[in-house]
């Protein structure tokens, strides 16, 4: 099974990568983009094959390692 | 007093502080590597500077989760002195021991360069051989250095006292012309609630001998040596 987890800034929390994103698409004319908010996937491969116990299992991932919930959110999706 | 420098892989500020350490209490500390899982007995453990594990996922993230930081976390619950600098500061946020995370230099570029802290306060081991609201003279080298917590979180370290530097210019004024990194409050530095626990982006082991430009650090390990010893 696996997994797609997406971490993201929270909002309320300053993205100074996303404003610089941001900055360059509008250098290079990309006109009308606003709140650009840059965060990360990772990709997991998962043995579990019951998805409520992987669901479970990405979740602590998540709340012990992939993210920092003190500034970021983050998202679970499973595949297979 | 007895002194421990944790040692991660990518740390590299580990033997400038080994040698502030010596310098103050005429002895080396003990050096522990990262995979040990006991510590011998000890007054205070450095988590040095440096980029632990490249730091890969987020500065510090990796280093939370060694073996070695299940024992500092139980010595500081003990009240066993622990600074981290830098890198060391991201780790101790990363493992919970401080409050608040370490997000990217507001302008996105490393910055390395001397910087003047005004001290918030001197009511601690690691800030005692400061005066309050004294000027210092201290380098920084990082990326990750912009200080980020929610309001009620800045407001409780205010309250509590548990600032202890804060960017300023060369009047004290901690405005946002001094703050070098984007850093909520101008935070640059702070202590846990039992104060035991010291975190700050600035490297005062790099300012302990007129060679390397000025003593501004020194009174740090001073601090400590005349608590602990």
């Amino acid at each position: 099974m696996k997994a797609k987890v997406h971490v993201t800034l929270k909002n309320g929390v300053l993205d100074p990568q996303g404003k610089a994103i941001e900055h360059a698409l509008s250098t290079l004319g990309f006109n009308g983009v606003d709140e650009v908010r840059q965060g990360k996937y990772i990709e997991l491969d998962l043995a579990e094959t019951d998805p409520a116990k992987a669901k479970a299992a990405v979740e602590d991932m998540c709340k012990q390692l992939l993210a920092n919930t003190v500034i970021e959110n983050y998202s679970i999706e499973l595949e297979g | 007093m007895k002194a421990a420098v944790i040692v991660f892989p990518g740390s590299n500020c580990d033997r400038d502080v080994a040698v502030a350490l010596e310098q103050a209490m005429g002895k080396a500390p003990h050096m522990i590597w990262h995979r040990d899982t006991d510590l011998p007995d000890l007054d205070l453990i450095v988590v040095p500077g440096g980029f632990s594990y490249g730091d890969y996922l987020r500065s510090g993230a990796m280093a939370a989760h060694s073996p070695i930081m299940t024992a500092v976390k139980a010595q500081a619950s003990k009240g066993v002195r622990v600074l981290g600098i830098c890198n060391g500061f991201q780790i101790l946020t990363e493992t919970g021991l401080l409050p608040g995370v370490l997000m990217r230099n507001r302008d996105l570029k490393f910055i390395c360069k001397d910087t003047l802290l005004k001290v918030g306060t001197a009511a601690s081991d690691f800030t005692a051989g400061y005066s309050q609201d004294q000027i210092i003279n201290i380098p920084v080298a990082h990326h990750d250095g912009n200080y980020f917590a929610d309001t009620a979180t800045l407001d409780m370290l205010e309250d509590q006292d548990r600032v202890a530097f804060r960017y300023c210019d060369s009047d004290g004024a901690t405005n946002e012309a001094a703050n070098i990194n984007g850093s909520q409050r101008n935070i640059a530095g702070i202590l846990n609630e039992n104060r035991n626990v010291l975190g700050m982006m600035p490297h005062p082991e790099r300012l302990i001998d007129p060679l390397l430009g000025g003593t501004d650090g020194v009174p740090m390990f001073k601090s400590l040596v005349n608590a602990l010893a």
